[in-house]
């Protein structure tokens, strides 16, 4: 058993696997919780594939891939922002009409570049190809990442719970806003990295929602979450060595499962729960 | 300056001073004009009641005094300062209306309580022993202590208006704005609410209200003032609550009596308006 669970990460490129996974895993899941909080599950969706041309322009222009993203995801935000202002087209149909043209600006980029880089490690991840450069960027913004969003995580709070409130009392939510989409893009480069572009999403959405359904407080709810989102991708590392399947895929495939389960058994807030309250009720009166 | 026949019980200082001047404000949405040339005053230790159908401009004059809407004319005064200053200084506090809050969110009642502290902590806005006493001050003036540690969905309607004036509380704002507090509150924990607002308003604090129940604003407003666009009129609740001043907000008759009946006209006044 010991042997099943150490064999893999005998080989360095599976250990390279692991650190670099439960970097990604932890930062996207503490930014799932605001995420989830504030309704900006689509605009994860957005950034995420919106820093795709700005990552590939800085790997053109040799800057490091953070600064590209950050101004890709600041350039989707304004577009978004200018589209919808029109009026006529709201903003669901803003975020994917921006979205999927930056995307696929940058898909048009990569297949003109001439690069070692395969257009599948962009899409789906490789994390079993990450090098030790790439740990050493993903654990620098990882903990830029982290630091900002615990040291601020009150305000953060504030503002998603009541911005009306934190503008009154001279705060300022949109610079609170702002802060939170460089993060979310910082973010996404991490996240990519692991699992692609098509799949991040899934980790900045799946361990808020499922911390969500176990507890009423926001601290728990981070540390459940990171729990939750390290546990999945550690198991989905396992499922993809031992099964041979992709792992980016066997990732996030645990990691909804895990969410299947705890919307189903979660003690208050899971169906079951929810179905015995209301047939008890219905017994009592 | 208003008048004010019932300023008398008031124990504040310079209770004639006002801590909110709003003068000829309007507010465009695009096209749309929200609020007209609207001047009202607030003074200081008194309360003030907002009425209007639904779309008269409340919530819209809410904003414009926080500074969150910028009024395409007009000006705001709060504490005779600008309001990006009297914010700074946490002079005015906001309860915004129930539908504007996710009341599943993962916060306790006493974490909400401690946000009114935030302007004057650190980076981190860590409280300190001093802060926690604030907040714990607080929640014992609204009789909620005992639910600190409740989450904040968990509490009635009632209770949760209750906390976030404890949060102004804690706060120590001059200044409370209260959007609609009263919509999906009970007749008991509604006259909690107002007992603790007249307490504030005896030790010098000031509020503004806005809402839809005319009947007990004579109860507990010093002063009411009367908007559809813009402020029709400013005076005392017993002259402002006149059928001929009702006639002219809400476009029809409106009783403001002390019957229940009243109200649910009322309400059903706002509703079938709510379009315009």
């Amino acid at each position: 058993m010991i042997e099943f669970l150490t064999e893999p990460f005998t080989l360095p490129f599976m250990m390279r696997a692991l650190i670099a996974t439960l970097m990604a895993a932890s930062v996207c899941a503490l930014l799932s919780c605001w995420l989830v909080m504030l309704g900006w599950s689509l605009m994860g969706d957005a950034i995420s594939h919106a820093v795709v041309p700005g990552v590939v322009l800085a790997y053109i222009f040799g800057l490091p891939f953070a600064v590209g993203a950050v101004i890709a995801a600041l350039c989707a935000v304004a577009l978004i922002g200018a589209v919808r202002s029109s009026g006529r087209v709201r903003e669901d149909a803003a975020i994917g009409i921006v979205f999927t043209t930056l995307f696929s600006f940058g898909l048009v980029l990569i297949s003109v570049t001439a690069t070692n880089t395969d257009l599948n490690h962009i899409l789906f991840g490789n994390v079993l190809g990450v090098s030790w450069g790439d740990i050493w960027q993903i654990g620098i913004l990882a903990v830029i990442v982290a630091a900002v969003l615990l040291m601020k995580r009150r305000d953060f709070v504030l503002y998603a719970f009541d911005p009306g409130f934190a503008h009154a009392i001279g705060l300022r939510p949109r610079l609170l806003g702002g802060i939170l989409l460089v993060i979310l893009a910082l973010t996404s480069v991490v996240g990519l990295q692991i699992v692609g572009v098509v799949l991040v999403v899934a980790m900045l959405i799946i361990p808020g929602s499922t911390a969500r359904l176990l507890t009423d407080r926001f601290v728990p709810m981070l540390v459940i979450a990171v729990a939750v989102s390290v546990l999945g991708t550690v198991v989905g590392l396992y499922v993809s060595y031992y099964a041979d399947v992709s792992s980016g895929g066997a990732v996030v495939l645990v990691q909804g499962l895990m969410f299947l389960a705890v919307y189903v058994l979660a003690p208050r807030y899971g169906v079951l729960a929810r179905w015995r309250a209301r047939r008890q009720s219905a017994a009592l009166s | 300056m208003v008048k004010n026949i019932f300023s008398s019980a008031q124990s504040a200082g310079e209770q004639n001073s006002p801590i909110l001047q709003v003068q000829n404000v309007s507010v465009n949405y695009g096209s749309v004009q929200a609020l007209h040339n609207a001047s009202l005053s607030v003074r200081q230790g008194s309360i003030c009641g907002l009425i209007g159908m639904n779309g008269s401009g409340k919530s819209t004059l809410f904003k414009a005094i926080m500074g969150v809407h910028h009024a395409q004319s007009g000006s705001v005064l709060i504490d005779n300062r600008a309001p990006a200053l009297a914010r700074k200084a946490g002079t005015v506090s906001y309860v915004p209306q129930s539908e504007d809050i996710d009341w599943s969110f993962p916060v306790s009642v006493g974490e909400v309580v401690a946000m009114g502290r935030y302007r004057n902590l650190g980076l981190t806005r860590r409280l300190r022993p001093a802060d926690k006493l604030a907040v714990q001050h607080a929640l014992e003036r609204v009789e909620l202590h005992e639910l600190a540690h409740r989450q904040i969905g968990a509490l009635s309607g009632g209770q949760r208006k209750r906390a976030f004036v404890a949060r102004a509380i804690a706060q120590g704002a001059q200044l409370l704005l209260l959007d609609e507090p009263f919509a999906g509150v009970d007749k008991r924990s509604e006259s909690m609410l107002v007992e603790v607002l007249q307490q504030l308003r005896d030790e010098g604090a000031s509020v503004l209200i806005s809402t839809h129940d005319l009947a007990s604003l004579r109860t507990f407003a010093d002063d009411a003032v009367l908007l559809r666009k813009t402020v029709l009129m400013q005076d005392t609740p017993d002259r402002v609550l006149q059928p001929q001043n009702l006639m002219r907000a809400f476009g029809m008759e409106v009783d403001a009596g002390t019957s229940s009946s009243s109200q649910s006209e009322l309400s059903n006044a706002d509703l079938s308006r709510e379009g315009e």
